[in-house]
């Protein structure tokens, strides 16, 4: 069995994609690890043209209803491991569970948090380290904990557990935050914050939960005593598993505003992108740009 | 029984929560970010500090995994 198309993700752009071919009669099939994307965990949304005001798990469950209005396989928690061309037009997806072959792909995978690739990370994964303070925060009451990180996201992390917890270190790797000078007076006026420009971490000790973490600052190593690191050192995009079309540095995948990548029949839309911002509403506009350009590059095909 | 220790501002938590009440199970949801109690005993079932946690008739369940809730619940 070869499909017409296989649409990689489930976010916004992978959503309007399949709705687009859905109606355009296409012969597809949707891989992906979970439906939503980004758009499922954000806060509040103010900026969806539609919607004056909707959260992001609401704004998903709308997007699912409206996916799931049409009969088509959906292999849903399934995480694609690996993209190859074969001869003849045709690409086969090989995901953790199984493979699909495809005369057009439509990648629309995003984005997930960067990692800090440091000893112990991977270990305290959930046993102190967490990539999402919204979601944990509130399990630090009265502990000491590290955020890492300078960006927006970093300082929103580090003002909101400032509320929560007893003590708040910032680890900035720069010597300066990246994120608004706004946020940085406010943490700058919190009397639980200490904030470490400047600073590398190195290492997340612990026993069973961590315990603290090791950062160097200034040529000097500095054993910091918390219990919680939140790790919020940007996004990188979920392009690795695909290694024949062209990438920017960052591992964005090159498209032009048609969506086309470098590769013919392998189309690419939303964040995981080099389209120049990332918004709800730019990733469901790509999808449905690379939906309609599979659907000419097809017919063009047969 | 089905109990979710969750925190309000925690989108997997309203994700796994929305999905039991679509498939009509009840739940206890339970908020740790108030019930210091209750987040002790959700980190000693569960071994991680990770929310949402769901206890599904004891078996333990770390974050929104959907297709072991579907396995659990039978549905």
């Amino acid at each position: 069995m070869i499909y017409d198309l296989i649409i990689l993700g489930a976010g916004p752009a992978g959503i309007t994609a399949a709705v687009y071919a859905a109606r355009k009669r296409l012969n597809f099939m949707v891989v992906t690890r979970d439906i939503g994307g980004q758009a499922a965990i954000s806060g509040d949304i103010e900026n969806y043209t539609g919607y004056q005001f909707i959260t992001g798990p609401d704004l998903a469950k709308k997007f699912a209803d409206h996916l799931k209005q049409f009969s088509f396989p959906l292999k849903e928690g399934e995480a694609v491991r690996q993209v190859k061309k074969l001869a003849d037009k045709a690409f086969k997806v090989i995901t953790d569970q199984g493979e699909y072959e495809g005369k057009a792909l439509i990648v629309a995978t995003g984005k997930i948090p960067r990692p800090l690739r440091v000893p112990g990370e991977a270990k305290f994964k959930n046993r102190g380290v967490s990539y999402c303070a919204t979601c944990d925060g509130p399990l630090f009451a009265g502990k000491s904990v590290a955020v890492i990180g300078g960006g927006n996201s970093a300082l929103d992390a580090a003002l909101s557990l400032a509320k929560i917890a007893k003590q708040v270190y910032l680890v900035n790797i720069n010597p300066r935050f990246t994120g608004d000078p706004i946020m940085e007076e406010k943490l700058r006026a919190a009397d639980n914050v200490v904030i470490l420009n400047g600073a590398n971490t190195l290492k997340i000790n612990g026993d069973k939960f961590v315990t603290g973490i090791e950062v160097k600052i200034g040529g000097e190593t500095k054993t910091l005593p918390v219990q919680g690191v939140f790790v919020e050192a940007g996004l990188t995009p979920n392009s690795a598993f695909i290694e024949f079309v062209d990438k920017n540095k960052a591992g964005e995948i090159e498209v032009n505003c048609a969506t086309e990548t470098s590769e013919p029949g392998v189309f690419a839309a939303g964040d995981v992108t080099t389209v120049p911002d990332k918004q709800i509403i730019i990733a469901a506009g790509e999808g449905s740009k690379a939906a309609l350009r599979a659907f000419r590059y097809l017919a063009e095909l047969k | 029984m089905v109990k979710v220790y969750s925190t309000p501002t925690c989108p997997y938590c309203h994700l796994a929560k929305q999905f039991l009440a679509e498939n009509k199970i009840e739940f206890e949801d339970i908020d740790v970010s108030v019930n210091q109690q209750a987040a002790e005993e959700m980190i000693q079932k569960s071994q991680q500090m990770g929310v949402p946690v769901l206890d599904i008739d004891g078996t333990i369940v770390i974050g929104f995994d959907k297709a072991k809730i579907k396995q659990l619940l039978k549905i």
